[in-house]
């Protein structure tokens, strides 16, 4: 069972969170010419480190917000947690 | 190499088993191969025997981190299948199909292949609607599918929940009769034995650190035991290609994830065929043990632990009781994670790469099991010939972004939603 800190709430059980994925991928800027390269590597390509990995995490069955996590993809060890504007 | 059968079996107990033959040898990396594979799983040592066999290319090495049999090849479910609706995944899995059927024979190893049917429930009409369409394009490419209504099932599964007010009623099944399960390491074991008797060196305990790559060219890579060289090299690496593509500073469309598996203390003989519940994500079969086999979802997060956490694992099973109430009575005998190579279609890759002589497979998903003699017999093809054979020209690394996804499931990139 893993236990995450969200930012909002605090510490909760895995249950209530929903995963949301690598946090490191940026989507290309709105209102502007975006070339299938780029939309390739936004929608398909991934690092999917083994170490620490930054993804989002969505608290469903509580507050409902998103959030940042930095957590280990061998040990589970979660680092940090941080709001979704605040950098990691 | 010595011939496994049963007169061979007689005169060796009569001398007290002392003079069997190693079933594969120990080597030290030779300075340089025609062809490397990386992974020694059951698709390694499939692409290593078909190397040999179909193509004369014998100057081969398998490099393995860990052991022969140790990875994913050790801890799936051991379920075979072709029950796909897609004409790529279907004529890809019905080839491995006849594989599997002459697998023991012309590996002169028992890997147990237990041909007893597949059946997934339908839960809904419009899931019936849709096990209809899917068994349909299944008869189309020539693979076996029955349509069966919730009275056919209730004759074959009895023990199932057919009771009237369940959440998730049967209303029938898709079934699959010449799909079914093998012994997973016997694949293996066979696999190797045959290879190293072709000549093939099995080199285990051996991690790749790093790769050579001149001008765009393959040349060779680094590893615990020193740098090999090569003309050829095929990544076969399931849940670990991520970490390779890294050293090749690649990307690709492929997470990895973690995925439990469990089995049940052994009871007598109630379940005859492989069943997985329609409304979720279940299946079960009873090994030739009387274990309870049983898997369902991936544990949803990015992963390489080879172990999982019990939310998901008590997620799964509660799926599996609304199915078949007496497993509620079963004791677990013990539960197992493997790492999965997640692809963003849900469809395998098979492929050459942008560097010379440098060939993936990869993105295997829930489904590397059943495809390891197809697979190894079309990388074999592909890596010997240059070029992708017809059967897994589907499997393009580039499909992504050409847009011609095989999204079986219609899942999109959320690898870890199923």
């Amino acid at each position: 069972m893993l236990y995450i800190k969200c930012p909002y709430c605090g510490m909760r059980s895995q249950n209530e969170f929903a995963y949301g994925g690598d946090a490191t991928v940026k989507r290309p800027e709105l209102n502007k010419e975006v070339s299938d390269k780029e939309w390739d590597t936004f929608v398909y390509l991934r690092k999917s480190p083994r170490g620490k990995h930054l993804e989002l995490w969505h608290h469903v069955s509580g507050c409902r917000q998103w959030f940042k996590a930095q957590r280990d993809t061998v040990t589970h060890e979660i680092f940090k947690t941080a709001e979704i504007k605040e950098d990691i | 190499m010595q011939k496994y059968s049963v007169f061979n079996l007689i005169k060796n107990a009569l001398k007290g088993h002392k003079d069997w033959e190693v079933a594969w040898k120990d080597p030290t990396p030779k300075a340089e191969y025609d062809v490397i594979i990386i992974g020694g799983g059951g698709h390694g040592l499939a692409t290593a025997y078909y190397l040999a066999k179909e193509h004369n290319i014998t100057n081969v090495a398998i490099v393995e981190k860990g052991w022969i049999g140790g990875g994913n090849v050790g801890r799936n479910t051991t379920i075979v299948r072709s029950n796909y609706m897609h004409d790529e995944n279907g004529l890809f899995s019905e080839f491995g199909m006849d594989l599997w059927r002459n697998m023991s024979q012309e590996l002169n190893f028992n890997v147990m292949f237990s041909p007893r049917g597949i059946i997934n429930l339908a839960h809904s009409d419009a899931q019936m609607n849709a096990f209809s369409r899917r068994g349909n394009s299944m008869r189309l490419n020539g693979i076996d599918a029955v349509l069966l209504g919730r009275e056919e099932v209730r004759t074959l599964i009895p023990m199932a929940d057919f009771s009237e007010n369940v959440r998730f009623p049967i209303f029938g099944g898709l079934m699959q009769p010449s799909a079914g399960t093998a012994r997973h390491d016997g694949v293996a074991w066979g696999y190797a034995r045959q290879a190293d008797s072709m000549g093939v060196d099995i080199i285990q305990h051996c991690e790749v650190t790093g790769f050579d790559v001149d001008n765009g060219k393959i040349k060779g890579i680094q590893t615990s035991k020193g740098n090999i060289k090569a003309k050829k090299i095929g990544l076969c690496v399931a849940g670990s290609t991520n970490i390779l593509a890294e050293m090749l500073n690649m990307k690709l469309p492929v997470e990895t994830h973690l995925l439990q598996a469990c089995v049940s203390e052994p009871i007598k003989p109630i379940l005859d065929h492989v069943v997985t519940f329609g409304a979720g994500h279940f299946y079960v079969s009873q090994s030739d043990k009387g274990e309870m086999v049983m898997g369902g979802d991936l544990d949803g997060y990015n992963s390489y632990a080879q172990r999982g956490n019990l939310p998901t694992l008590q997620h799964v099973l509660t799926e599996g009781i609304a199915m078949l109430p007496f497993l509620s009575k079963l004791k677990m005998l013990r539960t197992w994670g493997g790492i999965m190579d997640m692809s963003m279609d849900g469809s395998p890759i098979i492929d050459k790469t942008h560097i010379e002589g440098l060939y993936l497979n990869c993105g295997w998903c829930y489904g590397g099991f059943k495809a390891t003699p197809a697979s190894g017999w079309t990388f074999a093809h592909t890596i010997a010939q240059d070029k992708p054979h017809e059967l897994n020209a589907g499997y393009s690394l580039n499909r992504f972004s050409t847009g011609h996804l095989l999204d079986e499931k219609g899942l999109g990139t959320k690898t870890w939603i199923s």
